[in-house]
């Protein structure tokens, strides 16, 4: 019977790469059911079958994405009944952690979240207190439900593939009783820039660059990074509110954060600290921020940056 | 209206914080109203002003759960402009995860709601200590209602409230009946400072203390015993260290260049 049971939302066309991470992830846990929402293309039952996935359920109502959350919560609970599931995975976006938070308390189970690994007994590993700690947790019941961060395992497909049989789930009415509705969705623009939360590279502006993101967007473009911001920034309106790094925007550990005109707050620091290589570009040798960068110029962005970026593209030829 | 709004008492982040004793629980010594929760409670206030305030018989009742340092929490709260306090403080508490913390507040939140029913209530997108956002989600479940998390925005029109939530790719309009819980995210809007007449009148206000007992919960399901969740280990990252610092002279975008090929980043 499998153990482990990995939602997957929406997939679309095909298995994004947190999805592939979470397969890899239960698969190393024990055998690895999945349950769907959403069409199932072709290309990833096939994909699903590739990681060795024993079994798929799909929902009995087609309209869960209407719903805010408790209604996933409650076909997600019955799957975990149908797959006799001990280990429940979820991404770690605020919508997979709302999911496990109701989930949770459905199963009677306990809920362990921003998790970056998971060891055979079932003890995870995340970080706290905003990257000051890392702390390993484990649940104490008899079904854990774990929400695991992005770029934390390597996609691996099983070395035998496998054949799911796909069954159906009875969606609980109740899930949908007390539920918010979903009544407008809009799409926002993309900006064809790699995505923030998982790029190798992110080049971040804040309050010093003074309302002109040029010179930040041109060096993100030829290091081909994303743009981040902080908080300052966005508030000010000179960039959409995704870009915000930090505690109340996004947690990112790229290999490589250039931070420009930023100070450092605590609260910025905490969505950047672990990144591989910090270098910081700030007017004042006071800043905070040159506590943490790994290459600090005390200097003008507006100077530096586009130096930079001249240089960037010479040698790239 | 009758809205509670839920408050914690977290250590504040300007300082280091630390992980210590029984099950590594944060280290309460330097601790304030999550800046968060501040969001929550000023969505709360202009709900209840929107509607006559006080004196049209609106109630917005500040929440906290924690030790007797937490009353500092609903302290605050109460010079922002909350009308009334409560503190629910038990020994049994200590070290309770979200699920236990879930459970006592859903029991707070009960007894508050007897006789008067509450029509709202109101979180923080987060704590800024424990950083999970489970308590709302789980709360909501708990107590059978309607929840909306992260709302960026926030109208009731009668019995019906909307919100806009705002994703990476996506903005979404939800709406839900009252009772509701919602948490708000630190978009909505731009907390008050408490000011001279706030703290005066603070001093009049009455907070009331709830012990498990008075809210009929079994010490059993809450605390290191009760939680669903434990922690085995835990380790301070070693503070991340300067590395070289140079004053531009010019040159700085070259040697910027020449820092990130030799880290093989280019
Ligand atoms: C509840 C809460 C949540 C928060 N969440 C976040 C969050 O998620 N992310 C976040 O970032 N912040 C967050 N903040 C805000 C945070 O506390 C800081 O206020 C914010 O990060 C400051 O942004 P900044 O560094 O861009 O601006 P400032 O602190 O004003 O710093 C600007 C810096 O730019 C430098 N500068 C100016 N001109 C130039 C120039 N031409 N060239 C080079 N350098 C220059 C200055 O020397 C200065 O160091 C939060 C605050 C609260 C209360
Ligand atoms: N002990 C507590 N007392 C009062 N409110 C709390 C407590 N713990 C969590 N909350 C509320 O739940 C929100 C989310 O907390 P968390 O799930 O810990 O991230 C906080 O912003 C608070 O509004």
């Amino acid at each position: 019977m499998a153990n482990v049971l990995v939602f997957i939302d929406n997939p679309g066309d095909a298995l994004k790469k947190s999805s592939l991470e979470l397969l890899t992830l239960g698969r190393s846990l024990g055998e690895t059911a999945v349950a769907l929402n959403g069409d199932m293309h072709q290309d990833v039952s096939a994909t699903l079958a590739e990681y060795g996935v024993s079994a798929v359920f799909r929902p009995s109502a087609q309209d869960l994405d209407d719903y805010l959350v408790s209604a996933k919560a409650a076909y997600l609970a019955a799957a975990a009944g149908a797959a006799g599931a001990g280990t429940v995975l979820l991404d770690n976006s605020p919508e997979g952690k709302e999911i496990a938070a109701r989930l949770g308390i459905r199963l009677n189970a306990g809920v362990i979240t921003d998790v970056v690994a998971v060891d055979a007994d079932g003890t995870a590993h995340k970080s706290v207190l905003a990257g000051s700690y890392t702390t390993a947790a484990r649940t104490t019941t008899a079904v854990s439900v774990l929400t695991v961060k992005a770029n934390n395992v390597t996609p691996e497909p099983a070395s035998v593939a496998s054949a799911p049989e796909t069954s159906t789930v009875e969606v609980p009415a109740d899930g949908m009783a007390t539920a918010a509705r979903i009544t407008a969705r809009e799409q926002k623009v993309a900006s064809g820039r790699p995505d923030l939360a998982d790029a190798r590279i992110v080049v971040a502006g804040g309050r010093g660059v003074d309302g002109d993101f040029g010179p930040v967007e041109q060096l993100a473009d030829a290091l081909g990074a994303a743009v981040g911001a902080s908080r300052a920034a966005t508030d000010a309106g000179w960039i959409s509110h995704d870009a915000q790094v930090g505690q109340t925007g996004k947690t990112v550990s790229p290999q490589l954060y250039i931070s420009a005109g930023i100070s450092g707050a605590i609260q910025q620091k905490a969505g950047m600290q672990t990144a591989k290589v910090i270098v910081a570009v700030n007017k004042d040798a006071e800043s905070p921020i040159f506590e943490i960068a790994d290459f600090g110029i005390i200097g003008d962005l507006f100077d530096v940056l586009p130096q930079a970026t001249e240089e960037i593209k010479k040698r790239k030829g | 209206m009758k809205i509670i709004v839920l408050v914690k008492h977290v250590p504040d982040a300007q300082f280091d914080r630390h992980l210590n004793g029984e099950g590594y629980t944060t280290d309460r010594d330097e601790s304030i109203l999550s800046e968060l929760d501040e969001y929550a409670l000023e969505a709360a206030l202009q709900l209840a002003e929107a509607r006559g305030g006080a004196k049209a018989g609106n109630q917005v009742i500040a929440l906290s759960m924690g030790p007797s340092g937490a009353v500092n929490a609903v302290k605050k709260s109460l010079q922002m402009g909350a009308t009334e306090g409560v503190h629910l403080t038990d020994s049994a508490l200590a070290g309770s995860d979200a699920a236990a913390t879930s459970l006592a507040l859903a029991a707070a939140i009960r007894h508050i709601g007897t006789g008067a029913p509450v029509d709202l209530v109101l979180t923080g997108m987060a704590s800024t200590d424990g950083e999970t956002s489970l308590v709302p989600a789980q709360l909501a479940e708990r107590l059978g209602l309607p929840q909306i998390t992260f709302a960026s925005s926030l109208t009731v029109d009668g019995g019906r409230l909307t919100a806009r939530r705002d994703a990476d790719t996506y903005s979404e309009t939800v709406e839900a009946s009252l009772p509701a819980v919602v948490s708000v995210t630190d978009q909505i809007n731009e907390p008050r400072y408490p000011n001279f007449k706030g703290i005066i009148a603070a001093k009049r206000k009455s907070i009331t203390t709830l012990s498990l007992a008075d809210i009929g919960v079994d010490p059993a399901h809450v605390g290191h015993t009760g939680s669903w969740t434990t922690v085995t280990a835990a380790e301070e990252r070693p503070p991340r260290t300067a590395g070289t610092i140079i004053t531009d002279e010019g040159d700085a975008g070259i040697k910027l260049v020449d820092f990130l090929a030799a880290q093989k980043l280019l």
